[in-house]
């Protein structure tokens, strides 16, 4: 028990001694966003069981100012502003890729759908052939942005090219353009010049992964293996993290799939690089007598770590997008411009808030990996006693 | 759209964005590794050691030449000091010459001072009996003048002896 605690409690120290410079700012954040995604869902969550209601009596309020606000949103409903829906849909994936008006208005780029299909196999089409879920073609229609089969017998992947993979691919374009050419002024300028252009930008930045991410957190010489796939997590989420703060782009960093993949992947290597120590420490936890209770916890902690990665990086992403439209959104549920200068400076608050998050939560899940790498290579063959004899001074 | 629609469609990972997200990443991940991290980090590693090889042989540098400096302080001081010891030697060597030198000098004064003095002894002496000679010769010449004059008549001979004869007879 105590040997489980003290581990747990050193990751926790240095988790801290890392963020510290960040800590009073990001809790403030976090604080503050949970505030704001916790309203935002209420409001979301109230208009959206209400758009089911409309024709309905409204529901029996306890306070004033949430009947004002189902009566705002029951007029909203009649004029068909629904914000909740315009969130999500920013929020969610897509398969076309929206960029603005509504209805015949709209200015929309249609993507490819790819389907495979158990009994017709591959089949690869564009999505304005379902006119936006209103017409069905080749068996198949457009739900809610789910692609339903009309065949209940046929069991149907969807690996379309949604506005996130759109995304995904733009931003891998960006980083093999932008880090390739770096590349190549390092070899056509030499190591003797001073980084110019791109190349001093981005300089520190990969010497900072390197130096106080990879190193400081898996050291000794090992590191080095790890520095790659550290620097292409972190420029691949700071670039989405970015992208994703311009209007009309895709929601992708704050997309479980995206987020579920990174943080399986570093799950992967985590164990794989694993020391023995690690797998002694997980399957032999001391004391032995509590063996029974430790060792699922250990085994646990194997895989709630990268989940915790997944969440951490989704949340903060889609919250923050969430908390935007949302301000932007008060501009429609008060009806009035009178509120547009409140909403554009709390929006323009929040943005500037989200450009430190994009390049925040980048750091926090490049430097979790490494730390996760760190720990799970640590040989622990004469840290052991050292650590529980520093448990015992406590 | 209901709510529980939303919260699926939010946090349920969808399989085509896993599948490409995958696909993705692992090509990124070799490519970037190859044509991009390997270089950068090459170059950033081999400028590292560069500019340390550089520092530290600057930092050799200049203490080569701190050394050099003590060195040449040190041969300056050595220098210094023999050419004191030198001079002082010299100085000692003057004194010593100038102060034989006086000795002797003294030495040869009084050495031909009492040679002079006796040669000047002599000479007196020389002269002295040389005037004592010439002395008597001019005493003989006139004794002889003066006798041949108070003997030159009879008158003068017998007045003298006449004379000579009263103080005789006086005695």
């Amino acid at each position: 028990m105590v040997c489980f605690y003290s581990k747990k409690t050193y990751i926790c120290t240095r988790i801290q001694n890392k963020t510290a410079f960040f800590k009073p700012m990001s809790s403030k954040i976090n604080t503050f966003r949970t505030f704001i995604v916790v309203l935002a869902l209420f409001f979301s969550f109230l208009s959206s069981s209400l758009y089911s209601n409309t024709q309905e009596e409204s529901p029996n309020t306890e306070e004033h100012h949430e009947a004002t606000a189902t009566a705002h949103d029951a007029k909203l409903k009649k004029e068909g502003v629904d914000i909740s829906k315009v969130a999500f849909e920013h929020i969610l994936d897509s398969h076309y890729w929206h960029f603005w008006g509504e209805g015949h208005d709209a200015v929309v780029a249609p993507l490819p759908i790819i389907i495979y299909s158990n009994n017709r196999g591959l089949q690869m089409f564009s999505s304005a052939k379902f006119e936006h879920g209103h017409a069905s073609y080749n068996g198949y229609k457009l739900e809610e942005e789910v692609i339903i089969s009309e065949d209940s017998n046929e069991k149907i992947y969807d690996l379309s090219i949604t506005k996130n993979v759109t995304q995904m691919f733009i931003s891998m374009g960006l980083l093999l353009w932008l880090f390739i050419s770096i590349a190549n002024a390092y070899k056509k300028t030499g190591i003797t010049s001073a980084p110019t252009g791109k190349q001093s930008f981005f300089e520190p930045l990969i010497v900072f992964v390197r130096d106080d991410i990879a190193k400081e957190n898996i050291g000794g010489k090992k590191y080095e293996r790890f520095v790659p796939y550290l620097l292409t997590v972190f420029f691949l989420i700071l670039i989405n993290n970015v992208i994703g703060l311009i209007p009309i782009s895709a929601n992708l960093t704050g997309n479980i799939a995206f987020t579920l993949v990174l943080a399986v992947v570093t799950m992967i290597v985590t164990n794989v690089n694993a020391s023995g120590a690690y797998w002694k420490h997980i399957f032999l936890p001391k004391p032995a007598a509590l063996w029974l209770i430790l060792m699922p916890i250990e085994l646990v902690g194997v895989f709630s770590k990268p989940f915790a990665l997944m969440i951490r990086l989704f949340a903060n992403i889609a919250g923050g997008h969430i908390v935007v439209i949302s301000l932007i959104g008060l501009i429609f549920i008060f009806e009035s411009y009178a509120i547009a200068p409140v909403s554009i400076a709390l929006t323009l608050f929040i943005d500037i808030l989200e450009c430190l998050v994009a390049l925040l939560q980048a750091y926090i899940f490049t430097m979790l990996t490494a730390l996760f790498i760190g720990s799970a290579m640590e040989d622990h063959s004469h840290g052991h006693e050292g650590t529980e004899g520093a448990t015992e001074q406590h | 759209m209901n709510s529980l629609f939303i919260l699926a469609g939010l946090l349920e990972p969808a399989i085509g964005l896993i599948f490409w997200t995958t696909l993705t990443f692992i090509l990124l991940l070799i490519l970037l590794g190859k044509f991009a991290w390997k270089p950068i980090l090459n170059a950033i590693k081999t400028r590292e050691e560069g500019i340390q090889k550089a520092l530290s042989s600057a930092d050799k540098a200049l203490n080569d030449m701190r050394e050099l400096q003590a060195n040449n302080e040190k041969i300056m001081n050595q220098a210094r000091s023999e050419r004191d010891a030198m001079l002082k030697e010299a100085r000692e060597t003057k004194e010593a010459m100038i102060n034989e030198a006086k000795q002797k000098a003294q030495a040869d004064a009084d050495r031909i001072m009492s040679t002079s003095r006796e040669q000047i002894a002599n000479e007196k002496n020389a002269a002295v009996a040389d005037l004592k000679k010439q002395v008597a010769i001019l005493s003989i010449e006139i004794a002889e003048k003066i006798l041949k004059s108070e003997l030159s008549n009879d008158e003068k001979q017998k007045a003298l002896v006449s004379n000579l004869m009263k103080d005789v007879s006086l005695n």
